[in-house]
């Protein structure tokens, strides 16, 4: 290959919230063009590089050289210098704060805002493929853990690092481990949690589809610290790609010797079987998660008894989420202090978050715990979509809350997110814009977990769907300033009393929309307005006379006959014909009409 | 016994580890409502799906409400019963329910009777707020021949589906569908007809609301009491004329004999017979059946299969023909007390008194749901005519009685009609577990062994213990008996027969806990087992008080054998008075 | 087939795989085919690499992994040139397949859509 041409690498495209690489792209073409080099150098648009704070950057190949919080008006120096001279533009590179000059974007990686720790693997290796996962480190764990630790060691390190159930619940997980192995019994279980019924949030599926091998050694682990032999996963049957994974990589494993009799020649013996969920949320509560595992309707039970003392068929069983596992190989072979020395105070390592609604960048992220929502949202995001303004943020899926404009700020961590009326939840992130009604979102969300209550205790049966109609009330502008009181008073009382953490949270969105947005739902229940625009049975659409030339356009294309007025006099639409259909709005050439 | 401490509403108590904040607050006299919960307690069912949410109250250091009848005490506990939030949202939950409950009290058949009615009184709940917008989740209604279920009315207590899975075993109602839609019926939404229900009726006997009742068959009956041309007698089984009286304010264990008989004739029977008669018969085709199998085992004849198990309860009967076809040589062939008594009086009393059958109607009173069913098996047909053509239940009757505008407690004591209504102590105790073996060991004993029995008493097959069994000596032969009430118990011992274990000589089933006496066509116990005790005592009383206490002695039996029907187990005998079985195997049909 | 009987055994296999998953010669590219990019279509891409890399003689392993999380971008790609870092691509149709074919794998020219790696990795 002849010598390595030189390239031009900026940062952003339509993806990235900062507008400002696109005249820097347009003016290193442009001096390209000046000299007269434009068919010897390339200028790529690239996706994000992950260093919004420092951006826009632009790297040069070959040498990797990164410049960063590069103008449009530095195109000039950066061609005749770095392009003509071959000399580097000094003062674009990064300086860290001792001084030093750092141009090699692997220098620069640390400033990234992602750390990938659970998905590490994914995408990197074929899941078809023991012998590649072997080759990333798979398995070296449970050869350490089974040879050289006792199991109250592995569980120490595990107490030790911090980690917390990444489930929803963030209860510690070396602390539950330690809870199935003082519960003695002649047989335990290890389950892996992989229902994933939060929707919008995928990231379970991602590893399992990607990794499978970490999960299967870290439930191998996991028997090892408590003294289980029998692994189960409890896995979505709308997961096959993700099932089909699973079989082979057990398969693969028993072959190796990896599960079964006799792990690696230790004596310790560890299986794994697959068990199916046909999709329910609520099998995502461990309770009701072991008895669909037991052939029984998934519905919860009261705790205490606690899975760890008497979980599938009775015996003590411990439960872990798919994210949970796929951290603990890395924190055996790099120690609790590596992993801890991540995220805040309470809440250690990272989290996988998926980015979904009206959000330029969807799709998952891995950021470290204490990563602000900002951080999240504009930077790995790539911002509002169409350049919307930002509203609010959905946390913690359908039963979570919301989060608003003064929390752009705040460190996201299991504490800070309750605190703030929301909580982690599995990691949907779902981005909500200036044109989202924030009752109808309530709704929106109510209406998932109607649909997804297992119907056992009263307040979740019958409270979430009172809920959900006062909702609908409201949004068809027939509440009242009393219904919201009832709101608030059925939302608190279905927390108070419902059997599972289902209905515990379901009317989280009612409660963080009403005291974030109440304006929002007093217009709807007093002035019957939706600020949005979003609520059909409030929305009015009206001819401003001013602009209005008289063209008949609207007359002509309304299929009710709801606009009447002489040629060239302002019309008028008549709201108690009007079906809201649209159609004159989009005739209009005059932007006479306006929803009201 | 270990026990711990607790503070409920500022008083301390002491009670044994494990107890529940419900029944330590029962010991200070604080009555915690329950709605979804019940508890029998003697024997061993409880219900405690903690789904309703009424029963919560305030945990120290806890953020949610805690239901009180799950929820254990704990050392140092403190708990608040009626702070504002507790009151509040008991409230707030109970307006949830009653929002999704029809309103259709006055024409409801559990009016009165509701636990939810109750409830909603208790709390003082007088209007429900955005019932005008809240939608009701509606069922369509089935009828069955004996049960009716109305699930718009269902709780979701789950107390039916607990009583058919774990106490019965039968595996015909668990819940479906989720959320707002979810409710207990059989798999795939079946009509109870197509699931493996063996009417034995304690689901409607524990149902809080009208969502199981039983098929109201008085209409029928008050039709072929007006028809001149119809004669109607009626026979009143044993366990009835125990809590009868509790349906007209009666102490539980009353016993009405003597008023049932005035109320009966009041309504119009042509004549008040007792199906003890009948059961007096049952013991002596089913004690000679036993005998001739034993002596035949004995002998070493293989065709002779031991145990043999009774078949007086057709709850029962369905039971083993569903789920174990296979066994169905072991059981009696007797037909039960209502069968027979049918059998009799539409041959040997229809020609007495020189009428054709199609011209008598007899009716059963029954505390048992699936005598409607069983009355309405083809093989107990002749020409289409029904042996017993109506079976009603206590609870019915009482209705009845009532509409006719009887007082019962103001009822001068009657007598049983002869020859049909004269019965000895042994046919009195069929109404409570362990009474038919009893009635079947005094007869048997003698006619085996040529002597008289010096007491009459056995306590030893008595009591409320699920599965139960004693040796009774028959003058050098150990006869073992084993007693089951409750098809779950029954099941247990089945097994055993299946698999050959079994060293039973004899064994009594009966399908509902405690026997007929806890019958799902009694009066609602509302999880008192105490009632049941009440029920069985008075039982045991009229026993005591007869005059002739073992079956074979009933001059009227001896009459009939020598009248009518030879001796027992005679051609003619097994032509009316026994029957055979069927496998009844469901196969699971889904509706397209 | 090869049963790991100890510790060292895996060690033994991940240094063989290791030598043999990233020798210097070798084109690699990595089709992220998890339920995203099944859904995109990122099937289709993998058959139209394998079948022209071949047709026009370029020797290259195609493999198919789980997804790296860029919904907003599949399918996506991986390509990896013999001593190069490895190269993400995104939202790539056949045409772009094409184009990645002719001026990367065969003269190291980058093509647009390239996805930098936005994270940092365990060290």
């Amino acid at each position: 290959m002849a010598r390595e041409k030189m390239q031009i690498l900026i940062c952003g495209g339509t993806s990235c919230s900062d507008k400002q690489s696109e005249a820097l792209a347009d003016n290193l073409k442009l001096e390209l063009e000046a000299n007269a080099l434009e068919n010897d150098i390339k200028v790529v648009r690239s996706g994000c590089f992950g260093l919004c704070n420092l951006g826009p950057v632009v790297k040069i190949v070959p040498g990797d050289v990164m410049y960063v919080k590069v103008t449009p008006d530095d195109a000039r120096e950066i061609v005749s210098e770095h392009i003509m001279k071959g000399n580097k533009v000094e003062r674009l590179l990064y300086k860290d704060p001792s001084g030093k000059t750092k141009s090699a974007e692997k220098e620069l990686s640390v400033y990234k805002k992602q750390l990938r720790i659970v998905l590490r693997n994914c995408g990197i290796i074929d899941p078809e493929n023991i012998e590649e996962a072997i080759a990333h480190d798979a398995y070296e764990a449970l050869g350490k853990v089974l040879t050289e630790m006792k199991p109250l060691e592995v569980i120490k390190i595990i107490k030790d690092s911090g980690l917390r159930g990444r489930g929803g619940g963030g209860f510690p997980t070396g602390l539950k481990w330690e809870i199935a192995y003082k519960n003695k019994s002649d047989e335990k279980f290890v389950v892996c949690n992989a229902d994933e019924g939060d929707p919008g949030a995928f990231m379970d599926r991602s590893v399992l589809e990607g990794d499978p091998h970490a999960i299967l050694e870290a439930m191998a682990i996991c028997g090892y610290s408590i003294e289980a032999h029998k692994g189960l996963i409890y896995i979505r049957a709308e997961y096959p790609l993700a099932v089909a994974r699973l079989k082979t990589a057990i398969s693969q494993a028993r072959e190796y010797g990896l599960l079964g009799k006799d792990i690696m020649g230790t004596g310790f013996d560890f299986d794994i079987d697959i068990r199916y969920g046909a999709g329910a949320f609520v099998c995502g509560e461990e309770t009701a998660l072991i008895h669909s595992m037991e052939g029984m309707r998934g519905e919860p039970t009261v705790k205490p008894p606690f899975p760890a003392e008497s979980g599938f068929m009775g015996k003590p069983t411990n439960v872990n989420n798919v994210e949970t596992f796929a951290c603990i190989s890395p924190i055996i072979l790099k120690g609790a202090s590596w992993f801890s020395a991540t995220g805040t105070e309470k809440s250690k390592g990272t989290k996988v978050f998926a980015l979904a609604g009206k959000i330029n960048n969807v799709g998952l992220i891995e950021v470290p715990m204490g990563t602000t929502l900002r951080e999240v949202i504009f930077e790995i995001g790539g911002g509002i979509r169409k350049g919307k303004k930002f509203k609010a943020a959905q946390t913690g899926g359908p039963s979570g809350g919301c989060l608003t404009e003064k929390h752009l700020d705040t460190p996201i961590d299991f504490d800070n997110l309750t605190a703030a009326g929301s909580m982690m939840g599995s990691g949907g992130l779902i981005v909500m814009d200036e044109d989202d009604c924030m009752v109808s979102v309530a709704k929106f969300f109510l209406e998932f977990t109607v649909e997804e209550s297992c119907g056992k205790c009263s307040p979740c049966r019958i409270g979430n769907k009172r809920l959900h109609e006062l909702l609908e009330h409201i949004t068809k502008g027939k509440g009242t300033l009393a219904d919201l009181d009832r709101l608030k008073n059925m939302s608190y009382v279905i927390k108070d009393t419902s059997l599972c953490g289902l209905g515990q949270s379901s009317p989280n969105p009612v409660l963080s929309t009403l005291e974030n947005f109440r304006d929002e739902y007093e217009a709807h229940v007093t002035v019957k307005k939706c600020p949005a625009g979003k609520c059909k049975d409030l929305m009015e659409y009206f001819i401003i006379a001013a602009n209005c030339v008289g063209c008949t356009a609207c007359a002509r294309v309304c299929p009710v006959g709801a606009i009447t007025g002489e040629r060239k006099e302002p019309h008028f639409i008549n709201p108690s014909i009007c079906i809201k259909c649209g159609a004159c709005m989009e005739k209009c050439k005059f932007d006479a009409i306006i929803i009201q | 016994m270990e026990t711990i401490k607790v503070t409920i509403d500022n008083k301390t108590v002491e009670v044994p580890k494990g107890t529940t904040i419900n029944k330590a607050a029962r010991k200070l006299g604080i009555d915690i409502p329950v709605l979804c919960w019940m508890e029998l307690h003697d024997l061993n069912i409880e219900n405690k799906p903690a789904g309703c949410r009424i029963c919560v109250v305030e945990v120290q250091g806890r953020r949610n409400l805690a239901p009180s009848c799950v929820t254990k005490c704990e050392e140092g506990m403190v708990v608040k019963t009626h702070t504002t939030r507790v009151l509040n949202a008991r409230r707030t939950v109970m307006e949830f329910i009653l929002s999704d409950h029809p309103k259709d009290c006055l024409i409801c058949a559990k009016s009165g009777n509701c636990e939810l009615q109750a409830m909603a009184h208790q709390l003082g709940i007088r209007e429900i707020p955005g019932q005008e917008i809240a939608a009701m989740s509606t069922y369509r209604k089935d009828t069955s021949p004996s049960i009716i279920r109305d699930l718009d009315k269902c709780i979701m207590c789950r107390r039916c589906e607990m009583m058919c899975n774990t106490v019965q075993t039968v595996g015909a109602l668990s819940a479906v569908n989720r959320g707002f839609m979810a409710a207990v019926a059989p798999a795939f939404e079946q009509n109870l007809e197509h699931s493996t229900c063996t009417y034995c009726g304690q689901c409607v006997a524990v149902c809080p609301t009208g969502a199981l009742t039983e098929v109201d068959h008085t209409p029928e009956v008050l039709r072929a009491l007006a028809d001149p041309a119809k004669t109607v007698i009626v026979q009143t089984a044993p366990a009835v004329r125990a809590a009868l009286g509790e349906l007209f304010g009666m102490e539980p264990g009353t016993l009405v004999t003597g008023k049932m008989v005035t109320a009966l004739r009041a309504l119009g029977f042509d004549y008040v017979f007792d199906t003890d008669f009948a059961a007096d018969l049952t013991i002596m085709e089913e004690g000679t059946e036993l005998l001739d199998r034993l002596t035949r085992h004995l002998n070493g004849d293989k065709t002779a299969r031991l145990p043999i198990l009774t078949s007086c309860c057709p709850g029962w009967v369905n039971f083993f023909e569903e789920y174990f076809p296979d066994l169905k040589d072991v059981p009696s062939t007797a037909k039960s007390p209502q069968q027979m008594f049918g059998a009799v009086a539409k041959t040997y009393f229809a020609d007495k008194i020189g009428i054709s059958r199609k011209d008598l109607v007899v009716v059963s009173i029954m505390p048992c749901l699936a005598k409607k069913y069983e009355c309405q098996r083809e093989e107990f047909s002749v020409d289409n005519n029904r042996d017993v053509d109506f079976s009603i239940s206590t609870r019915e009757l009482a209705a009845f009685i009532k509409q006719a505008n009887i007082d019962l407690n103001n009822l001068e004591e009657g007598q049983f009609d002869s020859p049909l209504g004269e019965s000895t102590g042994a046919g009195v105790i069929f109404g409570a577990t362990g009474g038919v073996i009893e009635a079947a060991v005094r007869t048997a004993y003698e006619v085996y062994t040529g002597k008289k029995l010096s007491r009459l008493d056995f306590t030893e097959l008595r009591g409320f213990e699920g599965v139960r069994s004693a040796t009774i000596d028959f003058d050098g032969l150990p006869l073992n008996i084993g007693i089951a009430h409750g098809l779950g118990n029954a099941r247990k011992l089945l097994n055993d027969v299946r698999s050959g274990k079994s060293q039973f000589h004899a064994i009594e089933v009966m399908a509902c806990p405690g026997g007929c006496i806890g019958g799902g066509g009694q009066p609602l116990h509302h999880g008192d087992s105490e009632i049941l005790k009440a029920r069985a005592a008075a039982i045991y009383k009229e026993d005591k008080n007869k005059p002739l206490r073992k079956s074979h002695e009933n001059p009227f039996i001896i009459k009939l054998y020598e009248e009518f029907l030879g001796k027992p187990n005679s051609e003619k005998a097994h032509h009316l008075l026994h029957t055979k079985y069927f496998d009844k195997k469901k196969k699971i049909i889904v509706k397209q | 087939m090869k049963k790991v009987k100890s510790p060292a055994d895996l060690r033994k296999i991940k240094d063989e795989v290791r030598e043999r998953m990233y020798s210097k010669e070798k084109i690699r590219v990595r089709v992220h085919m998890g339920t995203s990019g099944l859904a995109s279509g990122a099937r289709e891409i993998y058959d139209f690499l394998r079948l022209e890399l071949e047709k026009r003689n370029i020797h290259a392993s195609v493999i198919s992994t789980g997804d790296m999380g860029y919904s907003h971008a599949e399918p996506t790609l991986e390509v990896t040139l013999p001593g190069k870092d490895p190269v993400v691509f995104g939202n790539v149709d056949k045409l772009k397949a094409d184009d990645i074919i002719e001026n990367y794998i065969k003269n190291g020219e980058y093509v647009d859509g390239i996805l930098p790696a936005n994270y940092r990795k365990i060290e």
